[in-house]
């Protein structure tokens, strides 16, 4: 049999190697990678942005994003970020970011307007949607979700990235593209550790990098395939993008970095290479749909209930809250939330089949206003990633019509499928690195930002904290020295990432097999229902994968080397994972958390952060109150008075 | 590190999300550069359109059909399983 065989078409360098050094260094170059480092090049500072792909068009929102979130600070809202970042705590029963939140409450806006300054879209300068009741004609702006408050913002998304790739590089700041981030580097500074950097390869050419800086960014958003794999469709078996599976959190474990809530996951919401439909593809009215039109098969169409169950006539009245309620809460994080904060929904799955309404489901939007329809099919389909080509352009050509035609929803609510409680992901606010009011983690001299941060939210929160880690972490290289580094390190990094390549193919293990088995042992072991017996089967399982597999691990190139690489950390996070299920022993409804071994809910004293580490191998925790970022507004103000005052 | 060769052969999976017009592309190489799953690798051939190498690694983003100066040239296909379907409004 004959295979075809390619030469590779990049250089081979992975004899080389070189060394950067800069001020700040940022890993990820997503939306919060690309904002720490404007704000740290703004500050006059060196900076380096590590980014896998091509920073134009990488991380969730490379291909665009729809809704700008809590945005507080916009000259229409009507709330103040004290009450929308206070709310999402409360409707998170405290296992919340009120810290990251509040900063995306209080900053966002601004960041909305940097990337307008920048040249991305924010706002119907070309009047598309003039006199439309979303839009305030004043501004221009135009709003999401709560049509009264407004303080979700409807932006042109797929014009950011291209918009902050160009600053970048007016700003000076050196992009090192389609190169990983591997690991980080550490320093010891009078008995303490910090962060000196971090290790990298080129993932065409293979040659490595030592990034020597003072600070370090991480923002490399929060991991993936775990629990889910597909070795057919792997680009598909998850929500974010195939090779942002949470090295950020590997490496960052590896480092002695601590975690929180990290024993949150949610039951699987989507995986296309199972059985999900592409995102924002089908009929739906949640989100990006928000608040299509539904129907049966029938063509009736399926009742829009207030929060008191009462039927809404108009299609307006979906975007008000209730006389008696200030706002409402709705977006890609809150799914359901408490009465107090609860909007208009379509009536619940189980009661429309009581009341014998017909599947299939389908969106309607040809009987909605022609503004709605609108703004749904051609500008949120469209600008929200992985939409304006796979969705918006390919359904057109296919010949669907929003105006003749009606979307098929599949299973019972946006995720158009049904999933098995084994079957879980990092979805919603899931959680992440602890860090304090500076975005900085316990290891000095390194911080985090968007979705590496513990109960993270959306593009807007990705911005503002990107942004503030990085003028934090600036502050701090700005007094700084760059640390020594220790060869033995990077000798130590370089043997770990190049050996696939010197393991026979014969002899070796591909990094699908390895990921296919992680997640079935994931399933196995950390499922619906934990308890201590099974997760230490699986934590057993695991390492005998580290002792026994990774060394069998071959690839033949960079592209399959960078592949496996990712399979490291997935394996790294999946036993992170494990040991902070271990550590909590009662069950949480908040957390998502339900132990055998410990049926009971949490009493008031077992609620709190289980933050959690590793020291050579020894996990450590200690407890850390869920209120600990105090009064958010108070503690906001007392270190961000030059900000306030009009600094960067 | 010791140099070794490096090898490509392409993985093949049950889709082909994308298809080329080999008419229409002029090998820029954009799609392959934006590409951030990295399933692209360019040609051999000088103005020729890249070797989907990981097909089974698409993303389904779009991005390489976005940043392509010449429509038509690459398009983005769904596998069969995931078509919605979409039926004259009632």
């Amino acid at each position: 049999m004959k295979t075809t065989e390619y030469k590779w078409p990049y250089d081979n360098e992975m004899d080389q190697e070189e060394t950067i050094e800069s001020d700040v260094l940022v890993l990820g170059g997503g939306l919060s990678g690309c904002f720490a480092a404007v704000a740290a090049a703004r500050k006059g500072l060196t900076v380096t942005v590590v980014e896998k792909g091509a920073v134009e068009k990488s991380g969730a929102a490379g291909t665009g994003f729809d809704h700008w979130e809590s945005a507080c600070t916009n000259p229409c809202s009507g709330v103040t970020p004290e009450e929308i970042a206070e709310a999402y705590v409360r409707e998170q029963d405290w296992y919340s970011n009120g810290i990251a939140h509040y900063i995306e409450c209080r900053e966002g806006y601004d960041r909305l307007l940097d990337i307008e300054a920048f040249g991305g879209k924010i706002r119907d300068t070309e009047n598309q949607f003039a006199g439309a009741e979303f839009r305030d004609e004043k501004t221009k702006l135009m709003f999401a979700y709560d049509y009264k408050n407004k303080f979700t913002i409807r932006v042109w998304g797929s014009t950011f990235k291209p918009a902050l790739a160009k600053e970048m590089k007016r700003l000076g700041i050196r992009i090192m593209e389609h190169t990983e981030a591997t690991g980080l580097i550490l320093a010891e500074e009078q008995g303490k550790k910090r962060g000196a950097g971090a290790f990298g390869m080129d993932v065409h050419t293979g040659k490595f990098y030592t990034f020597r800086a003072k600070t370090t960014v991480l923002a490399m958003s929060r991991p993936a395939r775990v629990w889910l794999f597909d070795p057919d469709m792997t680009g598909l078996c998850e929500f974010r993008p195939l090779q942002s599976i949470g090295s950020g959190h590997a490496m960052g474990w590896r480092a002695g970095i601590e975690f929180t809530m990290m024993e949150k996951s949610v039951r699987a919401e989507f995986s296309a290479a199972g059985r999900s439909f592409p995102p924002y593809g089908a009929g739906n009215n949640h989100n990006t749909w928000y608040a299509a039109t539904m129907v049966d098969a029938r063509g009736v169409e399926i009742p829009y209930v207030d929060r008191d169950g009462r039927e809404l006539k108009t299609v307006s009245e979906r975007y008000y809250p209730v006389p008696g309620q200030k706002f409402f809460l709705k977006g890609g994080v809150i799914d359901n939330p408490k009465y107090e904060y609860r909007g208009p929904e379509t009536l619940d799955f189980e009661t429309l089949m009581e009341r014998g309404y017909q599947l299939p489901f389908y969106a309607d939007l040809s009987r909605m206003p022609q503004d709605e329809r609108r703004v749904i099919w051609g500008m949120m389909v469209g600008e929200e990633a992985k939409t304006k080509i796979p969705i918006y352009q390919n359904y057109t050509e296919r010949g669907f019509d929003p105006e003749k035609h009606m979307l098929q929803s599949y299973g019972t609510g946006w995720q158009s499928a049904s999933f098995l409680e084994q079957e879980r992901q990092f979805f919603g606010a899931p959680g992440g690195l602890m860090h304090d009011w500076d975005l900085k983690t316990n290891v000095d001299g390194i911080y985090a930002a968007g979705d590496q941060l513990y109960a993270s939210d959306c593009a807007g929160f990705a911005c503002a904290t990107g942004y503030y880690a990085g003028r934090k972490a600036a502050d701090y290289a700005g007094t700084a020295v760059l640390p020594e580094i220790r060869k033995e390190d990077a000798e130590a990094e370089k043997q770990r990432l190049y050996a696939p390549l010197y393991v026979e193919r014969e002899d070796g293990t591909g990094w699908r097999e390895l990921n296919m088995a992680i997640a079935k042992a994931m399933q196995n072991y950390c499922g619906g229902v934990k308890c201590e017996a099974l997760l230490k089967e699986g934590l057993d399982l695991l390492k005998s994968f580290e002792r026994e597999i990774v060394p069998k691990l071959c690839a033949s190139n960079p592209h399959e080397l960078m592949r496996t690489h990712e399979v490291l950390d997935i394996l790294t996070v999946a036993e992170l994972v494990l040991y902070a299920s271990l550590e909590r022993k009662a069950s949480s409804v908040p957390l998502c958390f339900a132990r055998s071994d410990h049926p009971h809910m949490e009493r008031e004293e077992e609620k709190r952060h289980i933050v959690i580490r590793q020291e050579e191998g020894i996990v450590k925790t200690r407890d850390v109150p869920l209120d600990f970022f105090g009064n958010l507004r108070e503690e906001y103000e007392k270190r961000n008075q030059d900000y306030i005052g009009g600094g960067i | 590190m010791k140099k070794v060769e490096f090898t490509a052969e392409p993985v093949s999976s049950s889709a082909s999300p994308l298809k080329y017009d080999a008419e229409l592309c002029i090998g820029c190489n954009r799609c392959a550069y934006v590409c951030q799953c990295d399933i692209l690798l360019p040609s051999e051939k000088k103005g020729e359109h890249p070797v989907v190498m990981y097909p089974g690694e698409c993303y389904y983003c779009g991005a390489c059909v976005m940043v392509c100066p010449r429509p038509g040239a690459i398009r983005l296909v769904h596998p069969l399983m995931n078509r919605a379907k979409f039926v004259p409004a009632l």
